[in-house]
């Protein structure tokens, strides 16, 4: 008799909504837990950080996946509309800097990728490369990933204008792999043999890391993001043994396998 | 007999209602679109919830949000560039704050930042503080600084488009406009000679079996979804003019313009094939009768008859492709720079619209801005449609 009502306990009907950066991992949760505890229900949309958090304060989403950190205004808007808010980091994501397998340039300084991205840099000679323009590729100017880029590889500087603004992250990849004086940034799970991964020095040229799941799990590896859940207050207690297994081992393993960073 | 008048006036009624819902729901949609779009000219550019402060004794009373920008982008670096004394510019944020004191200092649930601040801005004078309103002092010792809203000619003539630039995001629109209607002008340059010399062959020249062979096919170019296109663009004509021109990079004008061209097609082709073939025949017969050859009555009845139509049709292949976004998004690489030249990268009004209107939040600046695009994408194609009923007027 005992049995069922455990499982009920663990039974978790939700949608998640938001970033599509976490949209394959939220999904591979909701696929698993779904298996792991059958009569589970979990929806998992993408849209954008900014669609989810909108979602969660309309009361259209349980749960709000997002890669970047909840604004001021839209904390206020949760204020004035009474509802509290919970922030859980479900996983790190580590952003490489990627260039095309055919430059020979193979590491830079957080500096000088101030410097390139910014637009003062702007022939590969001036970093020791070949005597060639640089192509700046970025992620859109809505997108977490292009926020948290500027505020910790920029110094919170602005892109040069000039910056090819891609849509997804697949499509950085593809351009940097066909166009020579290309430099982009994606997630580690996107790195592939048709591109090239940088290392990169914060410490001003002393040391260079290699971005790979051990660096960003050591903390060696400086550009690495936090991925968030927000829960609002109501659903709370709806969605905790998700969440709880998430934050699990098992769940952990999971964000592993699916090429983003664990919490320890 | 009653019967049928109940039906007639049943049929009647449905006629009336969904016409009515239709034309309700088409105004209800523009009155949200300049509801949502006209709201961003009563915000400032500065995130809602922070604030901007200067000490007293800065002469410096109200800066632009580009003055603004540039002084945290650190292209600005002296308080003379803005208007006022002859000193260096100097930040202070969170992380210049954690700098100058220790965490004693801030407090253990940093209850001591807005002392900090206050303490700091009367011992530097050449500050500008930017923290959020939770801990912006409630008796700020220096002078909070008013940035200007966000004005319609700023709006139209700035050229950069910064939208979630930290303290003050930039909404310059003027390459985004220029940008479109860059694209949709090299696009019609393309489709018009492909699509009018399509459209005479079929209508007056092919034989019925050739004509039944291309019309199906030209019909299912408008029926391809537009991210095909888009996807064929990335990848095959991207790299190819990249080549061709040996170029640093092919995601450019020129191949957005291409697809966009390609889209546009169809409807140019069909509305002045039909156009075209809707020439009286007693007109061509007499003029054949004349004693004008087949192409003589082409050009000097029959397309002089169809001129209208054939405007009407460029009109509305011009506002299929002023529209058009998922395409353009793929392969014109979306940099908000002023267009130069045809080998260079644009973004356009829709594909701004569609990249960035997921991430924005919700209500805020940001998002009132896409709307405002909207409003303008609104007007360009409301003129187009304008030029079409007028030409149609002018015809009768």
């Amino acid at each position: 008799m005992m049995m069922p009502n455990v499982a009920n306990a663990q039974k978790v009907v939700c949608k998640i909504k938001g970033s599509d950066t976490c949209l394959p991992l939220s999904q591979k949760f909701a696929e698993v837990y779904g298996k792991k505890f059958p009569g589970s229900g979990i929806s998992v949309v993408g849209g954008g950080s900014g669609v989810g958090l909108a979602a969660l304060l309309s009361n259209t989403t349980d749960i709000a996946q997002s890669s970047r950190k909840m604004k001021m205004d839209e904390k206020m808007k949760m204020k004035e509309a009474g509802k509290s808010v919970k922030e859980t980091i479900i996983a790190y994501d580590a952003l490489a800097v990627i260039v095309n397998p055919s430059n020979n340039v193979s590491k830079l300084t957080r500096e000088q990728l101030e410097s390139i991205f910014t637009g003062k840099t702007t022939n590969w000679k001036q970093v020791g490369g070949p005597d060639l323009k640089i192509i700046v590729y970025s992620r859109e100017t809505s997108s977490g990933t292009y926020e948290f880029f500027k505020e910790h590889v920029m110094n919170k500087k602005n892109f040069v204008s000039s910056a090819l603004l891609m849509a997804a992250t697949g499509a950085v990849v593809q351009s940097v792999s066909q166009t020579k004086g290309a430099i982009g940034y994606v997630g580690l799970a996107y790195i592939e043999k048709d591109v090239k991964a940088l290392t990169v020095s914060y410490d001003k040229g002393k040391t260079y890391v290699t971005p790979n799941v051990e660096n960003a799990k050591s903390k060696k590896y400086p550009i690495t993001r936090p991925l968030y859940y927000y829960v609002s207050g109501a659903s709370a207690a709806k969605v905790n043994p998700l969440l709880q297994f998430i934050l699990s081992a098992e769940g952990q393993k999971i964000v592993l396998a699916e090429g983003y960073v664990p919490l320890s | 007999m009653k019967l049928r008048k109940i039906i007639e006036k049943f049929t009647e009624g449905i006629l009336f209602t969904s016409s009515t819902v239709t034309t309700v729901a088409v105004l209800f949609i523009v009155y949200f679109l300049f509801k949502s779009g006209i709201g961003l000219f009563q915000v400032s550019p500065v995130e809602e919830g922070y604030s901007l402060g200067l000490s007293m004794s800065n002469p410096v009373k109200s800066l632009s949000s580009k003055q603004v920008k540039d002084i945290f982008n650190g292209d600005v670096t002296n308080w003379k560039t803005v208007g006022g004394k002859d000193l260096d510019i100097q930040l202070l944020t969170m992380d210049e704050l954690g700098a100058a004191y220790t965490e004693e200092q801030l407090g253990a649930d940093f209850e001591n930042i807005p002392a900090c601040i206050n303490d700091y801005v009367s011992k530097n004078e050449n500050v500008i503080v930017f923290f959020d309103n939770h801990y912006f002092p409630k008796k700020f010792v220096g002078h909070t600084l008013d940035i200007l809203k966000v004005s319609v000619s700023e709006f139209l003539t700035g050229k950069e488009w910064y939208p979630t630039a930290v303290p003050a995001a930039q909404f310059g629109v003027l390459p985004l406009i220029l940008g479109t209607l860059w694209v949709t002008f090299l696009a019609i340059l393309f489709a018009i000679p492909i699509g009018l010399v399509t459209a005479i062959y079929m209508a007056e020249i092919a034989s019925d079996r050739i004509r039944q062979m291309m019309k199906p096919v030209i019909e299912l170019l408008a029926g391809i979804p537009s991210v095909v296109y888009g996807f064929f663009g990335l990848v095959v004509l991207v790299p190819a003019i990249q080549q061709l021109f040996n170029l640093p990079v092919g995601e450019t004008a020129l191949a957005g313009s291409i697809i966009l061209g390609i889209m546009a097609l169809p409807t140019i082709i069909t509305v002045s094939e039909d156009a075209i073939r809707s020439t009286p025949v007693a007109m061509k017969e007499a003029s054949l009768a004349l004693g004008a050859t087949h192409w003589q009555s082409l050009k000097y009845v029959v397309l002089p008859y169809a001129r209208s139509g054939i405007m009407a049709a460029i009109i509305l292949g011009i506002g299929r492709a002023i529209g058009e976004t998922m395409a353009v998004l793929m392969v014109t690489g979306n940099a908000a720079v002023m267009p130069k030249s045809i080998l260079e990268p644009v973004r356009t009004i829709p594909a701004t619209i569609a990249a960035e209107l997921g991430e924005a939040p919700f209500g805020g600046t940001h998002f009132k801005a896409l709307f405002a695009l909207g409003i303008i994408l609104f007007i360009i194609t409301f003129i187009f449609n304008t030029l079409v009923e007028m030409i149609k007027k002018k015809d009768k």
